[in-house]
């Protein structure tokens, strides 16, 4: 599913070369709950954003499903976004204006797939994650889980290989961040390749297996 | 493309006040193209309309060098028998200063022929107008308008008064109305005029001879203002050995294309100054978009992470700036037509009216659609171009 090989990612700040990614390597086969593990500045957003292929890594190479991401366009990475990866972010990241519905409705406008088609898939999101009555609330009106709830929704509508979560619990007190690890659990249960970034143990000790990082260094952790 | 639209109404709808002040630019421009170009061209219309009114069926000859063989009023009834000719009627005008009851003007005093009368296309209000007789006897008989009576004697019912012009005695044998919504009357409103016998108006001014120097043509019943054109040219280029600066016959058709090159210059000066405010009001439309996507960065990573390509970002933002201008032009034209019809009201005693021009409605529909995309294309290819993971971690 994920084929990752010596990724190096340097960034310059001011004269100093940081190294994000210093030759990480990782696998994660499909069907897996897989969680990244550790702390911040070890480079693990950096290796999310290019899971996420958000990023391209400056050395090394990541096939997703078989295809290597580094020799695609910035419009063809969109299109995999779209298709292959369901996002579910720290601090939730939908669009304020849009109502839940339609925040979930959204990639699947920009697969353009038909109206009666999108109608249907929303609905079938929203009961994965619980949120039928809710569907017409602006993210506003909605609490943190649920609006996480909304994000998780956005991330599986599009029936993606690969759901990729940063911090998903982050944001939220313990008692909701166990709701939505347990969702997570579920879509797992139901055959989603599912990949966590979490700086906690707790969270992390949730998923299959573990994988470290630090110094932009990957090494396999088993729990 | 309708969620692209429906996208689009709903962020100018988030932010009402900032999306009016920058229609605001775009209205005043549409308003200021339609309603100045529908002013000069309703203006035109009315100008040409009266200048056909005033007689297209005429042609007007001036003699500028006789050659020693100058026209008299015989020559004129000669070529009054020619059968391409209709009516001839020389004139000359004078001023003279008239005098009725101790009260005294300057009146414009014109002689001619009975057949003025109807190439002018005059209307009698009372009495009688010039007859042949008066003509061959030089009588001291006058005809007047209205104002002149009015102004001079008092009052419009005076056939059989005398008046005097230059110290000379007449009696007004009628006179004329004044004609109400035509150039004229627009022009000339109120001025006195006074027409005797073209053999009396010799008499009294010394400048004039008998010579003809001017005269107006008409058609004959089933013929066309070009035959008498050619015919009046060639009668005048026999006598005057084919010299064709000894005189000069102009017809109304010309003055209508001299003011129909004038006003159509009109048009597209005030057209095209209105089109700079235009202009600037695209400038706001890219202003304002250039901060809303500065401040929709985030959304816009958002987008992208899940699946947004330049161009789906590229048209949202576009769709945004030409739906702002297309419903600022809406409004623009809406309030046109408003200020229009109440410039119809307010001038409706001149007999003009003024409508939307349908051809500047569509050049302004046109032109605000070209500043959408022209004014919108820059705010939103850099929408467009943002990198997903610079967008999504901006700001927070």
């Amino acid at each position: 599913m994920i084929d990752i090989k010596d990724l190096s990612k340097i960034y310059i700040v001011g004269d100093e070369r940081v190294h994000a990614l210093d030759h990480a390597t990782l696998h994660i086969y499909p069907e897996e709950f897989v969680s990244i593990i550790g702390p911040s500045g070890s480079g693990k957003s950096t290796l999310m954003n290019i899971i996420g292929c958000l990023d391209v890594a400056d050395a090394g190479s990541y096939y997703l499903d078989g295809m290597p991401i580094e020799s695609y366009t910035e419009n063809q990475l969109a299109a995999i976004r779209n298709r292959k990866i369901g996002f579910v972010f720290q601090n939730f990241n939908l669009i304020p204006k849009l109502s839940a519905e339609e925040n979930v409705e959204l990639p699947l406008i920009y697969q353009k797939v038909k109206r009666a088609e999108r109608a249907v898939r929303v609905k079938e999101a929203l009961e994965r994650v619980g949120l039928t009555k809710r569907a017409k609330h602006l993210p506003t009106e909605l609490s943190g889980g649920q609006q996480q709830r909304v994000a998780i929704a956005r991330a599986i509508v599009t029936d993606p290989k690969l759901i990729l979560a940063d911090e998903p619990t982050g944001a939220l007190d313990s008692k909701t961040g166990h709701e939505i690890i347990d969702i997570f659990h579920e879509l797992h249960s139901q055959g989603n390749t599912i990949v966590l970034i979490t700086h906690d143990n707790d969270i992390a000790k949730q998923a299959s297996r573990s994988i470290h990082i630090l110094d932009g260094k990957t090494t396999e952790v088993k729990l | 493309m309708i969620i692209a639209f429906k996208m689009a109404i709903r962020s100018i709808g988030s932010n009402k006040m900032r999306a009016a002040l920058t229609m605001l630019g775009i209205i005043i421009g549409v308003v200021a193209l339609v309603v100045l170009v529908s002013l000069t061209s309703g203006a035109t219309d009315s100008v040409t309309d009266a200048v056909s009114d005033l007689g297209s069926s005429m042609l007007t000859v001036t003699i500028s060098d006789d050659k020693g063989v100058p026209i008299t009023l015989d020559t004129v009834n000669e070529w009054m028998n020619e059968s391409a000719v209709g009516e001839i009627a020389p004139y000359a005008s004078s001023s003279a200063t008239a005098a009725a009851d101790g009260t005294s003007g300057e009146v414009t005093v014109y002689g001619t022929t009975p057949a003025y009368y109807d190439i002018q296309g005059l209307q009698l209000a009372m009495g009688r107008w010039l007859k042949t007789s008066d003509v061959e006897n030089h009588t001291y008989v006058c005809v007047i308008n209205e104002a002149t009576a009015e102004e001079l004697i008092g009052y419009t019912d005076c056939v059989g008064q005398a008046i005097t012009l230059n110290g000379v005695r007449y009696t007004v044998a009628g006179v004329l109305s004044d004609e109400e919504n035509s150039l004229t009357s627009l022009v000339s409103s109120g001025s006195m005029v006074a027409y005797l016998p073209y053999t009396s108006l010799i008499r009294l001014a010394d400048s004039l001879t008998e010579e003809v120097t001017s005269f107006c043509v008409s058609a004959p019943e089933n013929g066309t203002m070009d035959e008498v054109e050619a015919a009046m040219t060639q009668l005048l280029m026999e006598r005057f050995e084919d010299d064709d600066d000894a005189f000069e016959v102009s017809s109304q058709s010309v003055l209508e294309e001299t003011m129909g090159s004038v006003t159509s210059t009109l048009t597209i000066l005030l057209g095209g100054i209105a089109a700079i405010s235009l202009i600037v009001g695209g400038i706001g439309i890219m202003n304002i978009m250039l901060v809303t996507v500065t401040e929709r960065t985030r959304e816009i990573g958002i987008r992208k992470a899940i699946g947004a390509n330049r161009r789906t970002i590229l048209g949202q933002f576009l769709m945004e700036a030409v739906v702002i201008c297309m419903i600022g032009c809406v409004l623009g034209i809406f309030l046109s037509w408003g200020i229009l019809q109440t410039v119809n009201t307010v001038v409706s005693s001149l007999k003009m009216t003024f409508s939307l021009n349908g051809g500047v409605v569509m050049i302004a529909v046109a032109f605000c659609f070209l500043i959408g995309i022209v004014f919108g294309l820059y705010p939103a290819n850099k929408a467009a171009k943002m990198k997903p993971i610079d967008a999504l971690h901006y700001g927070g």
